[in-house]
């Protein structure tokens, strides 16, 4: 390569002289406005060095004249958030449902922290609104399958459903079918018979030879837990089987496969995740949602976490059947 | 120098047989005592690779090549890459779109009967594929093309280059099925268990040597500014790729390893690496193939060679410490977010440096524009490229990252890098090469060209402006408090409340394949023969010149 430059005729500038494969390169200088803005970014990264920790050395490094520490920063904020609402707090957590009521303060406090809990940890399962889904309960009707007032839902909170908790509450349906506790013909006698029960017969027409067929194994097989009107059993999350509410869908094809697999999910225990006055905020904002059941005058579930409050409220007073006129059911 | 030349061949082809022989051995031996059978199935991959490999070996010994003798350089390996690159190209771009439909309707595209088909497993292939797999192929195919050309020189190493196009697929075969079947390093566009590494390192080895012994044996005095770029992007490679990828594996006879570093070490060590993989793979080596294929198809000079000098090395020299700017407000200390921060925002003026040069090498020229779609792909490319340089400088900042980071942004701004610059500048090279290299007088349609530069632009532009406004909005919502100091709204509230825009996000990538789909087209028409052939092949030149280049 000999080096000898030659001028552009379109813009003018002499090219460098060097040649690859046709290739050529112009000799234009740097673009001011190119070279001023770097020079720029390389000031503010000079000045942002000065102001903030920025290089290491040895061990430490330089704090920079602003002393500005994150971590520090996030600490602060986050004492500071939870100093301003340990008040409210604390008054939860001694509050009885009925405190929280007559309290628009606390209400709307309990409401907020139990709408953010639910939101964070409950909407995955339960869903946005506390509709649920199939397997997953739907918390804003009327039906409860351990108890609905702020009581029953705080103790479920804080123990889980078939959890790792000691003290979860724990019942299974077996698998007549999957077991072979009963043969294919008795799941749908039970099943025309469990149809048969409530108003369910409206929707699906059940055989009624089969029902009665159904009724003497239902008398053997189901009664224990479901009643033997088939009513459910609330101390041992049985559900009603005379409402027309399906946990795991309500056709009967649905109905017979529950007969079948004995499903039962589960829920954690939130006991160590969450702190108690949050578990009483969500459990009044579960409560909230629909369907919420008056707690018994007797045993406010005031200084948590008692154990023995919640049990309490758990099987013995709540009457199974929902009374119309409760106070927070059309809060919603 | 014929019998210099004979000598060469002979010994590439022992040294290969020794790599394939040793490979296979150990490969039989991994397939034997394998601890599970996805490590075992790896092996057999392997191991049939390095038969094939074996067998391809012996039939050239047998059979000399003669076909090339005629050519000035060595294209051949380069036709492979185009096949590659556009091959998976298409399989990236597929496995992106059915990623992108899982998000948008996960009931749908759902599979629990098929668990290697779950977003987990298909998100890093989609990722390999598209970077790694079309990425690397179409620069190790334009690295052999232009330092050929701009060396005056025959590539390096006999069948060597052979070894580093094969190798380099039996990498992506691996890792790839590997992913599917689980085996994962869980580190971001380094998830290739160790073995994997290992045989990318052979590879990308004899890669670096073929390259220096071409740049090595040149007949220009000066390199030109395209294979700085290129050197830089496979000298830097294999330093992050060997650094990031230190691990101990828990058996040899397994897949799992653990990494030598630990905690915050590792994670930084970790974005080291994959900061550098977007600024020495997916910038500097596309880069290169911007700063051989915009002049040479707009016939016009480099508009500044100062301006590439100084944008060249001060680019190398920032983008290495900008990496923590991936961990922002994470347990890394602030001091090196500082950094990661500040080196970030100078990196802006470096990096488009590149766009000036690419962009302004155009004046005079920009009336071609309305005639070559194969152009203006490439000129688009470069503008994206300077939206997105402007973009991650941006979102460094700290406070605006407290607000992008872990949002879709972050996936739109990958995006109109990734299919902007990256996705155009290698398609555009594509174009050119074809022709080039089949020697027709054009591409089959150039018709079908605009109908892929259209396609992949509304598709570009769907994508990345979905992604910006679900990014941002996830972002606000994820910050909103009410009165008490409790979060507004829960995680899967914002989850729905990007539905829409992952619908738009798919229906963007489709169309993006659509394109990638007629290019593929197009371009196989035209190899085959359906454009019309060249009169006279401007590879190989006159006898006089080439008589006094010796």
């Amino acid at each position: 390569m000999t080096n000898h430059t030659e001028r552009d005729d379109i813009s003018g500038t002499e090219t460098t002289g060097h040649e690859w494969d046709g290739l050529k390169e112009l000799d234009t200088p740097l673009p001011r406005w190119w070279l001023y803005i770097f020079y720029a970014t390389i000031a503010v990264a000079v000045v942002y060095w000065v102001l903030m920790p920025a290089w290491p050395i040895g061990n430490s490094f330089t704090p920079g004249t602003l002393h500005f520490s994150d971590r520090r920063n996030v600490a602060t904020d986050v004492a500071t958030l939870q100093q301003a609402r340990a008040p409210m707090y604390e008054r939860l957590s001694h509050a009885t449902p009925a405190d929280i009521e007559r309290d628009p303060q606390l209400q709307q406090f309990a409401r907020a922290a139990g709408e953010s809990a639910f939101g964070d940890h409950c909407r995955t399962c339960h869903g946005a609104g506390g509709g649920g889904q199939p397997g997953y309960p739907n918390l804003t009707d009327d039906v409860w399958l351990w108890g609905g007032s702020v009581g029953d839902i705080e103790h479920t909170i804080r123990v889980g459903i078939r959890s790792s908790s000691p003290e979860t509450r724990m019942s299974m349906m077996p698998a007549f079918g999957r077991l072979q506790m009963l043969t294919p013909a008795q799941i749908s006698d039970s099943t025309e018979y469990v149809i048969s029960l409530g108003p369910a017969a409206a929707r699906l027409h059940p055989d009624n030879a089969a029902a009665a067929r159904g009724s003497a194994i239902y008398g053997v097989q189901c009664a224990a837990c479901h009643g033997a009107t088939g009513a459910g059993d609330r101390t041992m999350g049985a559900p009603s089987l005379r409402d027309d509410v399906w946990l795991y869908g309500g056709s009967r094809e649905e109905i017979r496969k529950q007969i079948e697999l004995g499903r039962g999910g589960v829920m954690p225990t939130w006991e160590s995740t969450l702190d108690p006055g949050t578990i009483r905020a969500l459990a009044f904002y579960v409560h909230e949602l629909g369907g919420g059941e008056p707690d018994a005058p007797a045993s406010p579930a005031a200084s948590i976490p008692t154990n023995g409050a919640p049990a309490a409220s758990n099987g013995a007073a709540v009457a199974p059947t929902q009374s119309p006129a409760q106070p927070s059911g059309a809060t919603r | 120098m014929p019998e210099a030349a004979g000598e060469k061949w002979r010994a590439d082809v022992v040294g290969i047989f020794f790599i394939i022989a040793v490979g296979a051995c150990l490969a039989l031996m991994g397939a034997a005592w394998g601890i599970d059978t996805p490590f075992q199935a790896q092996m057999w991959t392997m191991l049939a690779a390095f038969i094939l490999g074996g067998a391809a070996l012996l039939s050239q010994i047998a059979k000399p090549p003669v076909a090339d003798k005629a050519s000035r350089y060595e294209n051949g390996v380069i036709k492979a890459g185009v096949f590659a690159s556009m091959f998976w190209g298409v399989a990236g771009l597929l496995v992106g779109l059915i990623i992108a439909l899982q998000l948008a309707f996960p009931n749908i595209f759902y599979f629990p009967d098929f668990g290697w088909l779950n977003f987990g497993r298909l998100r890093p292939l989609h990722t390999s594929a598209v970077i790694f797999a079309f990425g690397g192929n179409v620069l190790i195919a334009t690295s052999f093309y232009v330092v050929q050309r701009t060396c005056r020189a025959r590539l390096a190493g006999g069948l060597w280059p052979w070894l580093v196009f094969w190798g380099y697929q039996l990498f992506i075969v691996l890792a790839g099925t590997g992913y599917l079947m689980g085996i994962t390093e869980g580190r971001e566009y380094a998830e290739p268990p160790w073995y994997t590494d290992l045989w990318l390192t052979i590879v990308w080895v004899v890669y670096l040597l073929v390259f220096l012994g071409t740049i090595w044996k040149r007949q220009e005095k000066h390199i030109y500014v395209a294979n700085w770029f290129y050197l830089a992007f496979i000298v830097t490679i294999a330093m992050l790729h060997i650094v990031n990828n230190l691990a101990i594996p828990v058996d040899f006879a397994g897949s799992f390893s653990y990494s030598l570093f630990s905690g915050v070490q590792d994670a930084l060590t970790q974005w080291w690496y994959g900061h550098n993989a977007v600024g020495f793979f997916l910038t500097a080596g596309f880069l290169a193939i911007m700063y051989y294929f915009i002049p040479k198809r707009a016939e016009r000079p480099v508009y500044s060679y100062r301006l590439s000098i100084i944008h060249f090395w001060a680019l190398i020299f920032l983008y290495i410490w900008a990496g923590p700017h991936h961990l922002h407000y994470t347990a890394l200390p602030q001091w090196a977010q500082t950094l990661g921060m500040t080196f970030s925002l100078m990196l802006w003026m470096p990096s488009w440096g590149g766009m000036i040069n690419g962009l302004m090498t155009l004046s005079g020229a920009w009336d071609k524009l309305r005639t070559d779609p194969v152009l203006r792909m490439l000129v688009v490319s470069v503008a994206f490229y300077g939206m997105s340089t402007f973009e991650g400088p941006m979102m460094s900042i700290r406070a605006v990252n407290s607000l992008s980071h872990y949002t879709d942004w972050t996936i739109g701004h990958v995006h109109s890098g990734a299919l902007g610059w990256v996705g155009f500048v290698s398609f555009g090279a594509l174009y050119c090469l074809v022709p080039w290299l089949w020697k027709r007088q054009r591409l089959f349609s150039i018709a079908l060209v605009d109908w892929h530069f259209w396609l992949a632009t509304i598709g570009i532009v769907l994508y990345i402006t979905s992604m910006w406004v679900a990014g941002i909005m996830q972002g606000l919502m994820w910050r909103a408090y009410n009165e008490f100091g409790f979060l507004e709204y829960s995680f899967v509230e914002t989850v729905q409340a990007m539905h829409p825009y992952y619908i738009i996000r798919a229906l963007g990538g489709g169309l993006y394949l659509a394109g990638a789909l007629i290019m593929a087209y197009n371009l196989w028409r035209t190899a085959r023969g359906d454009a019309p052939a060249l009169e006279r092949a401007s590879d190989v030149p006159a006898a006089g010149v080439l008589a006094a280049a010796e």
